[in-house]
């Protein structure tokens, strides 16, 4: 008997210290998939630095469609996670529906900034993408030297739209005659997910003259920076630094820096510091940027972005948001 | 001269969209004029990416990859076989399980291979199939028109661009010129006469399966190992489904359904094109309307010329032979 009691005990002391004395970091990933190299890619390198340099605990849901997103969310609250990662604008609906069942739990909305916050767990993170899309748009004006490049955008929504005013508006500062091609893979989530089309798409811009193209599309983007390289042009990486993809082929990549986001609000978690709220993150607090290493920017590059990322920073120049039009 | 480049870019962009269509629909053509529905080539399209990428990049050898794929492709065609032709299972139900069987297995094979769910790791140049530079290309290239026929439309593909359009008159030949082709069309209109004249239904159904499953592989290798250099999930996008569009379409005949994948090929390779250029009085059109003409294309052809799509008397029944 006693034997069976010390069992239970043992049991019921592990199930306890796994879910009430550590703490957990949950990521609900967008429909790119966990792996697109990209978005998603991110927030899970960060949820691994968080579990190995804070020693949390880590679980994760991938949905196959966007009805399951609520569920996947619920069942990871419910496994006791202290911060739950929410990736992408088509979580916005889920966050709010489950933020104020579980006010003990933090919520980090990636590219959400607008849902109720009844229970003040929910910090809202928005990047001003066109900012960084700006400064890539500039270095692919300063690069391309047939005067034409692309742009290639997942799913048409206004996150992407954004993207795409940051990157020709970019351009355009730097060469006022440049011409850009800009396409948008489909209008169904399915465009993240379809890099044959991608490659098609950026060879129809390259039949067009285009020698640089920026891809902001997921998993699709995955078969534009192959196409780009397989064509011998240059190829912008989105999110994260995708430059090692195909070395000698990539200008450079605008970086989203969710990742310190991310890292961030765990550390707050931690320490009981959490900020929820609504936040709106570019260049000023160092939340959007480009990549240099592995790329080919050139250091005559580097200084003229170097001085608009300045003007943009200082307000003297306004980058506009297509998203909002 | 201008235009003409244009041209040439968007009749090689549609071959290149309709390659996978044209592999997919001749592939549900045997399956389909034998009385086998099949629903699952999307399924098999994505297993044949997967496994080519992955067979491409363990032994370095693009065809040996796409070798592997046809295995599993014809193992998976013999798959829904058992299930709808010897067991007389519902043959929708039987490929629908094959493509969600698919799009889990590929990403959790992926996941516990290369350690990434639904990615497989990038192929280097000699692991895959780069595009085909024909003899000459490059020195007649400056003969007007010819020069761009042949140096910029025929030359510059990938071999599987090749191999689909060669392979319909094959196809065209086989289930129209031999006898072969005589029984599979037999078995698809009425099985129980053939049973009558002393052939095997059930190892026809088989072999045109068998057939199926070789040709799917072809579309499925193309999207893996040669337009991409690796396989992610989901890759296959719809497209055996639209393929099985392109064959109703198209009446189940080769010929009709390759100007069906042509046309679904051309109307995308034109709203890439049409996307964001500002077309006289109208102005730019939203991308949503531009993307829709595939379909509002197809929906009024359907509607207005093509007719009564006239299927093979016998599909989707499981043939039970009477004692």
């Amino acid at each position: 008997m006693n034997k069976i009691f010390s069992i239970f005990f043992i049991c019921f002391a592990l199930v306890f210290s796994s879910s009430a004395f550590a703490n957990k970091i949950g990521v609900v990933y967008d429909s790119g998939g966990k792996f697109d190299k990209s978005f998603n890619e991110l927030a899970f390198r960060t949820a691994e630095r968080v579990k190995n340099e804070l020693g949390w605990g880590m679980v994760e849901f991938e949905a196959s469609n966007n009805t399951q997103i609520e569920q996947g969310m619920r069942k990871i609250a419910d496994r006791g996670a202290s911060l739950i990662v929410a990736m992408g604008f088509a979580q916005a609906d889920a966050v709010a529906a489950v933020a104020p069942d579980y006010p003990d739990t933090n919520f980090v909305a990636v590219d959400v900034c607008w849902v109720d916050d009844p229970a003040g767990n929910i910090y809202q993170a928005c990047y001003k993408e066109h900012e960084g899309s700006f400064l890539v748009g500039m270095i692919a004006a300063m690069a391309s030297s047939s005067g034409t490049i692309g742009f290639v955008g997942g799913m048409d929504i206004p996150l992407i739209r954004k993207f795409q005013g940051g990157y020709e508006q970019g351009a355009l500062y730097v060469n006022p005659n440049i011409e850009i091609l800009a396409n948008m893979t489909g209008t169904t989530p399915e465009a993240w997910n379809n890099p044959t089309k991608g490659a098609e798409l950026t060879k129809a811009q390259i039949d067009g003259g285009a020698d640089v193209v920026y891809q902001a599309a997921g998993g699709t983007g995955i078969g534009v920076l192959q196409a780009a390289a397989d064509a011998g042009i240059m190829g912008i990486g989105v999110d994260t630094n995708q430059n090692w993809m195909h070395p000698g082929s990539m200008l450079t990549s605008m970086l989203k820096r969710l990742d310190l986001t991310i890292f961030e609000q765990a550390e707050k978690t931690a320490a009981g510091t959490f900020e929820p709220g609504i936040h709106i993150l570019g260049l000023a607090e160092g939340m959007v940027g480009y990549a240099t290493e592995d790329g080919m920017v050139t250091p005559a590059m580097e200084s003229a972005v170097e001085a608009a990322a300045a003007e943009i920073v200082s307000g003297s120049m306004q980058v506009a948001d297509w998203s909002q039009e | 001269m201008e235009y003409l480049s244009d041209i040439a870019s968007l009749i090689n962009s549609t071959l290149r969209i309709s390659t996978p269509l044209v592999f997919a629909a001749m592939a549900g053509l045997f399956a389909e004029r034998s009385g086998v529905i099949d629903f699952g080539l999307e399924g098999k399209m994505l297993a044949a990416a997967f496994v080519s990428a992955v067979g491409s990049y363990f032994f370095g050898n693009p065809w040996l990859g796409l070798f592997l794929a046809i295995i599993a492709c014809v193992g998976l065609s013999m798959l829904h076989g058992f299930a709808s032709v010897t067991h007389k299972g519902d043959q929708v139900v039987s490929c629908v399980a094959i493509n969600i069987l698919m799009i889990g297995l590929t990403t959790a094979l992926a996941a516990a291979w290369f350690g990434q769910a639904g990615l497989t790791p990038t192929l280097g140049n000699d692991e895959r199939f780069l595009e085909i530079t024909l003899p000459f290309a490059n020195s007649i290239r400056d003969v007007p028109i010819l020069g761009i026929i042949y140096s910029d439309i025929l030359s510059g593909h990938y071999i599987f661009v090749y191999i689909a359009y060669l392979i319909v008159p094959v196809v065209f030949w086989i289930v129209f010129k031999t006898s072969f082709g005589l029984r599979l069309r037999a078995v698809g209109e009425n099985p129980s006469a053939v049973d009558t004249a002393g052939i095997n239904v059930f190892s026809m159904r088989y072999k045109a399966l068998a057939i199926n499953g070789i040709l799917i592989a072809f579309a499925g290798a193309y999207l893996s190992t040669a337009v991409n250099a690796n396989f992610f999930r989901e890759m296959s996008a719809g497209r055996g489904y639209l393929a099985l569009a392109a064959l109703i379409f198209g009446k189940w005949h080769p010929k009709t359904a390759l100007i069906a994948c042509l046309l679904f090929g051309f109307t995308d390779a034109l709203q890439i094109r049409l996307q964001g250029v500002e077309l006289p009085t109208i102005g730019t059109i939203p991308v949503q309307l531009i993307q829709a003409i595939p379909y509002v294309l197809t929906v009024i052809l359907l509607a207005g010329f093509v007719g009564k799509a006239m299927a093979p008397k016998a599909i989707g029944q499981p043939y039970i032979k009477e004692r």
